[in-house]
């Protein structure tokens, strides 16, 4: 375990830097003066100029510029945003727990569907059902998601008018922001309508979790079928039927528990995937979160905020999959004694 | 005990499901009492305010989301016949030689109470002269916190005009000027006129807070007051109990920050939003019937703004030419769906200084190309193009019309690169005179005539950053100058032709279409929102109860 240990840390802290190494030289490959990038105060005045220049070391080497940077980073300040003139922390701050919600949310519906249909698949193999899940798994792979997303609003939203077609919750609702977390926020509030603003923040992340959680979903549909045809074929089965277990026994005891350890390690592989997705249907659903910041920033031409969006979302789409290979390792002993790193 | 485990589970089941049932339910009924929602109103809104004070920007997404809703003047216009009529003043008198203006206040007039300001007195005449110094008097410490940029008042000079402000009594102030301006109370009368509470001013300065909280953090008189905002999502208004003019019907004013004009269209469509600024698809909306669609006449005039500062638009042929080849018809029926006219002038042809016979421009290639070879430039040059991303009153779709033009100069040679960037970004380069060209236009704050041409083309606003042809003419600025320092209609309207005679064989920029305002809400809402004037207004506005 702490060979594992060591190697997985390694493989952090080099990514960390490269991201790092990127995320500075950014400030130079960006137009404009490498101190108002990094810094994002596009009206200093001389003497904060000053200041600014000691803060990040611009007067010496690169080097001591970059060891600057990362202290800054280190210590919170990822510099304000060069359009709106707030530290990107905040942004940050404000931001991020919405996409995180949104990704926990989908991610909660991609599971609690996809797995299930993957082992009827894998239980029905080469029968009909399966062929049919399959088909579903493989179109549902093949939408794109902002196609599938507009698809959800016309039919749900504006047809049918179900569900809200875009942001968190309804405005007139009035919740303090504490932790960013709309639904976390919503119970910490004080409020008279909480719930009905509990309902309503339920009613709009509906349609964007669903839009999120389909790619994911059929891929988790394909690894739970692919891992419990494994699992059914091993001897360790082969023999529970040898002794006269029902089918319906040897799937509840021994398939899908089995077959459940291979499917959490590849649930931290694509979160990544699950990120990107979330951040294309955030712009549709006008869902506040870090994705459409950035996209936003990216239009905005705010230096700043793209660097700093894109330290934060980098590492933190790597540390969960650092985290999802370690409750591997913990799940499975065999992964901890394997040589080369996945 | 295992018995008893079991059941706990069984129902704490049961209970998820109740949950998800019950939401499910819910769900399916569209119409809901809850009062926080029906007391509300939801505006979409094209963009984010650059600031909460209407003196400091000039910007129309700016003075809708401020001016009318936090803010009054001391003066409104009459929405039918543009005259001026009381507001914050009860009445006003001008001397004959028309230097000294006398305003008589109300005495009924409260400020907003906030979790960061309590007023303990009504506004008196030491608010409207604070308000005013600020923007004159540079040893004010609220004209340094803003470096003195009142765009506005700069375009108008309005610091060289106001020799002094004085108090009469505690309701009454006097305008000293040092010299006539016929336009100086429909000036006032704009929406960038607003009264601020001296005593919020004076709170900032004691407690040391920082001074730029006074347009941040706004404190008015206006029937909502400021609670919330967060940048680029949304703004929280509610309702100011004490309002003078009359008691305001809802509770919460928010403005939904919706840049993207689809967005808006979809979010009018489920009712999330309850109007909507600027709505496309305007026939889908007109046949639906829980939504209306209203239209008002606006003083506005979309063109082309050739930066006459950096080559080739230094060059007048080469303007000339450009707005030769431009084919302003098929701009009307293909951005517009012929809801504007063509233009030919500056100033829109409700206006009384509006002269038919400016010599107009004909659509046609043979002459620009004539022109261009005449500029030495025979054989094409490539050409940036800027188009703002957001509609604007005057223009629907930026991009379209720039692809339009595109195509039409393409015809004599000129190959066009069209250029975009957030709306906020957009507005601070050009003040830098970073373009070549740009696609933009002007909504009228005022009906004075002088409105469409001192702000947009002024020697003075070249300074301030809002003259985006970078030209300074100084025969045109002494032909404002002149027109301003009478009040014969007559003479004016003279002066006023011979400007836009310059305006026609200088071409500083090439006037487009002028536009009617649109605006799409869901049925439940009465009242007047649009005003043909200094932006909307929600203080009438009311949601009717739901069967």
């Amino acid at each position: 375990m702490l060979n594992f240990t060591i190697r997985r840390l390694n493989l952090l802290f080099f990514t960390l830097l490269m991201l790092s190494i990127v995320s500075f030289s950014l400030s130079y490959f960006f137009p404009g003066d490498a101190l108002v990038n990094l810094s994002g105060e596009i009206n200093a005045d001389q003497q904060r100029t000053e200041q600014l220049v000691e803060l990040y070391n611009m007067d010496k080497s690169v080097f001591h510029q970059y060891t600057a940077y990362i202290g800054q980073i280190f210590s919170g300040n990822f510099g304000i945003s060069m359009s709106s003139q707030v530290p990107i922390s905040d942004e940050l701050h404000t931001f991020l727990p919405a996409t995180i919600e949104l990704c926990l949310a989908a991610l909660f519906i991609a599971l609690i569907f996809g797995v299930p249909l993957g082992f009827i698949a894998a239980i029905f193999h080469n029968k009909p059902l399966d062929k049919i899940i399959l088909t579903f798994a493989m179109v549902g792979y093949s939408i794109p998601v902002f196609w599938f997303a507009l698809i959800l609003i016309l039919l749900f939203s504006i047809t049918l008018s179900w569900f809200p077609s875009s942001g968190q919750l309804n405005l007139l609702f009035e919740i303090e922001q504490v932790t960013g977390f709309k639904f976390i926020d919503i119970l910490l509030s004080d409020s008279e309508y909480q719930a009905q603003a509990l309902k309503d923040a339920f009613m709009h992340i509906v349609l964007p979790a669903i839009a999120v959680a389909t790619a994911p979903m059929t891929i988790f549909i394909r690894l739970a079928r692919t891992s419990m045809l494994d699992v059914l074929e091993s001897n360790y089965i082969k023999a529970a039927k040898a002794k006269g277990l029902s089918q319906a026994h040897i799937i509840y005891h021994h398939g899908i528990r089995n077959s459940l350890v291979g499917i959490v390690r590849l649930i931290g592989l694509h979160f990544a995937n699950l990120v990107t997705v979330a951040m294309i249907a955030e712009v549709i659903f006008n869902w506040q979160g870090a994705g459409s910041w950035l996209i936003e920033s990216i239009f905005a031409r705010d230096y700043t905020a793209i660097q700093g969006g894109l330290i934060a979302l980098a590492s933190f789409t790597f540390f969960i999959n650092i985290l999802a290979d370690f409750l591997y390792a913990a799940l499975n002993p065999l992964e901890r004694h394997k040589k080369h790193g996945a | 005990m295992k018995v008893k485990a079991g059941s706990v589970k069984i129902k704490l089941v049961n209970a998820v499901f109740m949950l998800i049932g019950v939401l499910l339910l819910s769900s399916c009924g569209k119409v809901s009492n809850d009062s926080v929602l029906t007391k509300g109103i939801i505006y979409c809104s094209e963009g984010s305010p650059s600031t909460f004070n209407p003196q400091l920007d000039t910007s129309f997404i700016t003075i809708d989301a401020t001016s009318k809703q936090l803010y009054n003047r001391l003066m409104d216009f009459d929405p039918t016949n543009f005259d001026k009529i009381p507001a914050l003043a009860r009445s006003w008198h001008m001397t004959k030689n028309g230097k000294l203006i006398t305003f008589y206040l109300r005495k009924d007039v409260s400020f907003h109470q906030t979790d960061y300001f309590t007023p303990t007195r009504n506004m008196n005449a030491d608010d409207v002269i604070f308000s005013f110094n600020r923007i004159i008097d540079e040893s004010n410490p609220f004209y340094q916190s803003v470096a003195g940029k009142f765009p506005f008042f700069q375009s108008i000079k309005f610091s060289e005009l106001v020799e002094d402000i004085e108090k009469i009594n505690e309701y009454t102030i006097r305008f000293r000027l040092t010299q006539p301006q016929s336009s100086f109370l429909t000036n006032l009368a704009a929406p960038f006129g607003v009264i601020l509470s001296k005593e919020y001013a004076d709170t900032l300065l004691a407690q040391g807070r920082d001074l730029t909280e006074l347009d941040s953090k706004p404190i008015g008189t206006g029937p909502f007051k400021y609670r919330e905002y967060r940048s680029g999502s949304l703004i929280r208004y509610v309702k100011h109990e004490n309002y003078w003019r009359f008691d305001v019907q809802i509770e919460q004013l928010l403005f939904n920050i919706s840049p993207g004009n689809t967005s808006r269209l979809t979010k009018l469509l489920t009712h999330e939003c309850d109007v909507i600024a600027y709505p496309i698809a305007m026939q889908e909306i007109a046949s639906r019937k829980d939504l209306v669609l209203e239209e008002v006449t606006s003083f506005n005039v979309a063109f082309l703004a050739f930066n006459t500062q950096v080559p080739p638009f230094d060059n007048p042929l080469v303007r000339k030419a450009v707005a030769h080849a431009i084919d302003k018809k098929a701009i009307i029926s293909a951005v517009y769906y012929d809801q504007a006219e063509v233009a030919d002038s500056l100033l829109p042809k409700a206006s009384w200084a509006y002269s038919k016979n400016t010599n107009t421009i004909e659509h046609s290639q043979e002459k620009a190309k004539l022109l261009l070879a005449d500029a030495g430039l025979a054989d094409g040059f490539t050409l940036d193009i800027w188009a703002g991303s957001i509609q604007r009153a005057y223009n629907p779709n930026a991009l379209k019309m720039a692809k339009l033009i595109k195509a039409d100069l393409a015809r004599i040679g000129i190959e066009v690169n069209i250029i975009t960037f957030e709306w906020s970004t957009f507005l601070k380069k050009l003040a830098k005179g970073e373009h070549q060209s740009v696609l933009i236009g002007w909504s009228a704050d005022h009906p004075d005539p002088d409105n469409f041409f001192s702000p947009p083309l002024s020697c003075a606003s070249l300074a301030t950053g809002s003259n985006r042809a970078m030209w300074c003419n100084e025969e045109f600025d002494q032909l404002l100058k002149q027109s301003l320092a009478t009040n014969d209609t007559t003479i004016r309207k003279k002066l006023y032709k011979q400007a836009q005679q310059i305006l026609a064989e200088e071409i500083p920029l090439l006037p487009i279409a002028y536009a009617k305002r649109a605006q799409a809400k869901v049925a439940e809402i009465e009242g007047n929102i649009l005003t043909p004037f200094g932006g909307i207004s929600f203080e009438n506005v009311n949601k009717k109860a739901l069967q």
